[in-house]
């Protein structure tokens, strides 16, 4: 049940018609893994966070660097050299301290991904390499487990939300692992809005998802290109030899 | 035939494939992704896929960072 504190601090969204007490309600009993808390995961995180996602888990064996501050609002100067999923808890607790925040401070593997996922109601993939998203993939559809996939590099975002109950296709139907280049955001750089923007997409989703409010796009790809400011959507379906949803899966 | 290739229509050869496609366009092995008609196509179909007259291809790029 919502108290007196909630009705306070959740107030905008409560005279939403499409969340109300009964959506923030369904907030406050979720829980959500977030991987990563980089440029995409420190701004989901924060906007889980404040929404009041009751509670959230964070995973990243990375620390903050200088050149993490202009995208990655969650840390500053004094983050620097620490831990970021520990960072981002601390942050989190002082943004909204009614809710659960746990940390790992490590980059989740197989084993202790699938455990983790099988805990959770919704996963937002905000890594940044390519073996690292095709093991979440692979993890949450094993769960049965909703995935929210976010992706910047340079000008460019994407976006997809996957459903494994849904006939779409997943992740690994989308990209081979090998079709990725060698590219990240410390090799070709990121504008920090890009990724902010995709991150908030994450956490926009996320809150729809888990309040019933609207619909999740479910298996549509979303590119965002920021240098003309243009959304594109491709439909994404299921690859009948795919390892992973394919008819025969073998993962 | 003609295919329209993020927006810009080009002139092609009868039944090409997607494989095929790329090649012409001097597309890199790696980092490249495809949508016909606003479907992906997933790389494993690229050689089976043939392209029709009008069909509009969305080449996109292989983004993982974050």
């Amino acid at each position: 049940m919502l108290n007196d504190q909630d009705f306070m601090r959740y107030s905008r969204h409560l005279m939403l018609e499409d969340i109300e007490e009964a959506g923030q309600q369904r907030l406050k009993q979720a829980k959500v893994l977030i991987i990563g808390l980089g440029g995409l995961g420190s701004v989901a995180a924060h906007y889980l966070a404040g929404a009041g996602v009751g509670k959230l888990l964070l995973a990243d064996g990375d620390k903050v660097d200088v050149t993490n501050l202009h995208r990655q609002p969650l840390f500053d100067s004094f983050s620097i050299g620490y831990n970021k999923a520990e960072q981002a808890k601390r942050r989190l607790a002082c943004i909204n301290p009614h809710i659960d925040i746990e940390a790992f401070e490590q980059n989740l593997d197989a084993s202790n991904l699938a455990v983790q996922i099988s805990h959770c109601q919704l996963v937002l993939d905000c890594t940044d390499n390519m073996a690292s998203r095709q093991a979440i993939n692979a993890a949450c559809y094993q769960a049965g487990v909703p995935l929210l996939v976010g992706a910047a590099i340079r000008f460019e975002g994407q976006f997809l939300a996957l459903e494994p109950a849904q006939s779409h296709g997943c992740y690994r139907c989308l990209y081979h692992p090998e079709q990725s280049p060698p590219m990240n955001c410390a090799n070709s750089g990121v504008v920090g809005p890009v990724v902010g923007i995709v991150g908030l997409m994450q956490a926009l989703e996320a809150i729809k998802y888990l309040t019933g409010a609207g619909n999740v796009p479910f298996g549509q790809l979303k590119l965002f290109d920021a240098k003309v400011h243009q959304w594109q959507s491709l439909g994404l379906n299921k690859d009948p030899h795919c390892p992973v949803c394919g008819d025969q899966p073998c993962n | 035939m003609q295919l329209i290739i993020n927006d810009t229509p080009q002139q092609f050869a009868q039944g090409l494939t997607v494989s095929e496609l790329l090649e012409a366009l001097k597309q890199p092995a790696l980092g490249v992704a495809v949508a016909v008609n606003a479907q992906v196509v997933s790389k494993s179909q690229w050689s089976q896929t043939r392209l029709q007259d009008a069909d509009r291809i969305t080449l996109f790029k292989v983004v993982a960072g974050g």
